[in-house]
């Protein structure tokens, strides 16, 4: 073991989700209730980084939680944590929000507008996770520019990997394997799957 | 610039795709290409569970105050939203679209027994002598259905009743079970998912704990699924599960995998 303490990440702490996610399945309503308290926040807030319209983005929250209560009975605990479960769904509906939205020559214009704007410097200050932000923004630090750059820019902003490499005027090829390297140093730092 | 790469650098090329792919950054067609190659490929699919479990830390970083508006909205749908089978979890990865239909469980079941004797009759009246074994099975057929329903009614039931708890735990390897209760129906039913497959020569066998004396309650075949437990709750003080072999027992033959409480 390495020196390094890794704090406990949310899904440790407060009601076990797992349970909740097995109750939700069995069509447990008060249980479901507990589950959207435990995960509609996160939910929200990385909807909201992607899609920015506020509207929107409740609207794309509302959905992912529904979505949770009609596959319950699909997660695999063994793959996973519930909280990566719920938000790779929340992601994944964000993303395809704003590509289906887009169209081509926005999208030029929007990788025009935005590709100034430094990614990660508008966190909502809040008190509850403030522990696991500061471990997240540590872990960031330990990236290149670019590979903090291309991970951030895809997450966090909902672009392709061929609109990074057009933004930090990269070869694709090497965006590609960046957001793969960057990835993996923020989870060896982070401690998933140690 | 254009890729022209062979197929081993292809392939080579997808596994340094997993962040990408992890990230939601890939279009399709090469989205689906990648899964396509995700599917036959164990390390790829490992590194791609643990940068959702990465992005989900820097995700969950992004926590906001949800609107209480919202999660009333959410709850006023719940009712319409059918939920999906557990038994049906071997597909779990492949998205599906919300499709929001009036919540009817058991349809299906309820539907089958008009079909079975539908077709038997068209058959009867083909082939003449074999009428009667057909009519025989579509009564069988029927009368499973309507035992099927019987357990989906009863278990809709229990879950409505306003006294049902719930009590869950985990089974090494991570599956996970639950027991709901309601003392005034005198009734338990069974949910569990992601229980290892037995072999056709074994069976989960469900057992009302009678303060150390276990009562048969019902079979789980298969790897998870629901079950309304078959006898009164009487004096019991949890449910346990262990697996028998196919048929089940009349005692548990072996130790208990998990034992729930009512409490």
């Amino acid at each position: 073991m390495s020196g390094v303490v890794h704090l406990p990440g949310p899904q440790f702490r407060g009601p076990d989700l797992k349970e909740l996610v097995s109750a939700t399945a069995f069509g447990d309503q008060d249980a479901f209730g507990r589950l959207y308290d435990a995960v509609a926040g996160p939910v929200l807030g990385l909807v909201r980084r992607v899609l920015r319209d506020p509207a929107q983005s409740e609207e794309v929250a509302q959905e992912v939680m529904l979505e949770v209560w009609r596959t319950a009975a699909r997660y695999r605990p063994e793959r996973g944590e519930v909280m990566a479960w719920v938000l790779t769904m929340a992601h994944r509906r964000a993303v395809d929000r704003v590509r289906a939205a887009q169209a081509a020559t926005d999208r030029e214009q929007r990788v025009a507008a935005q590709s100034h704007v430094p990614p990660y410097d508008e966190v909502a200050e809040q008190v509850e996770g403030r522990l696991e932000r500061e471990q997240v923004r540590r872990c960031l630090r330990g990236l290149t520019e670019l590979q903090r750059e291309a991970v951030l820019l895809a997450y966090f902003r909902g672009f392709s990997y061929r609109e990074v490499a057009d933004m930090l005027q990269t070869p694709l090829g090497t965006v590609k394997t960046r957001m793969r390297d960057g990835l993996i140093r923020l989870r060896d730092c982070l401690g998933v799957g140690s | 610039m254009t890729d022209t790469v062979d197929t081993a650098a292809a392939t080579a090329d997808l596994h340094l795709l997993t962040g990408a792919y992890a990230t939601d950054a890939l279009d399709e067609p090469e989205r689906g290409r990648f899964e396509r190659h995700l599917a036959g490929c164990e390390s790829c699919a490992e590194e791609v569970a643990e940068f959702a479990e990465t992005l989900s830390r820097l995700g969950a970083a992004e926590a906001v105050a949800v609107p209480p508006e919202l999660k009333r909205r959410v709850l006023a749908e719940l009712v319409t939203v059918r939920q999906l089978a557990p038994e049906a979890h071997e597909d779990a990865d492949s998205p599906v679209p919300t499709d929001r239909v009036p919540r009817r469980r058991g349809r299906a079941a309820r539907q089958w027994p008009k079909l079975a004797l539908a077709a038997c009759l068209a058959l009867a009246a083909g082939l003449g002598g074999l009428a009667v074994q057909q009519h025989d099975q579509a009564q069988q057929a029927r009368a499973r259905a309507a035992r099927l329903e019987a357990q989906q009614a009863g278990f809709s039931a229990l879950l409505t009743a306003p006294d049902a708890r719930t009590a869950t735990g985990t089974v090494r390897g991570g599956a996970v079970g639950t027991v709901v209760w309601s003392s005034a129906r005198g009734q338990a039913g069974f949910l569990a998912s992601g229980l290892p497959a037995l072999g056709a020569d074994r069976t989960y066998q469900l057992w009302f704990n009678d303060a150390g004396t276990m009562r048969p309650a019902g079979l789980l075949p298969g790897s998870g699924g629901s079950l309304l437990l078959q006898g009164p709750l009487d004096g019991a003080v949890g449910v346990g599960m262990t697996v028998e072999p196919a048929g089940g027992s009349a005692h548990p033959t072996s130790a208990p995998i998990m034992l729930l409480a009512f409490a």
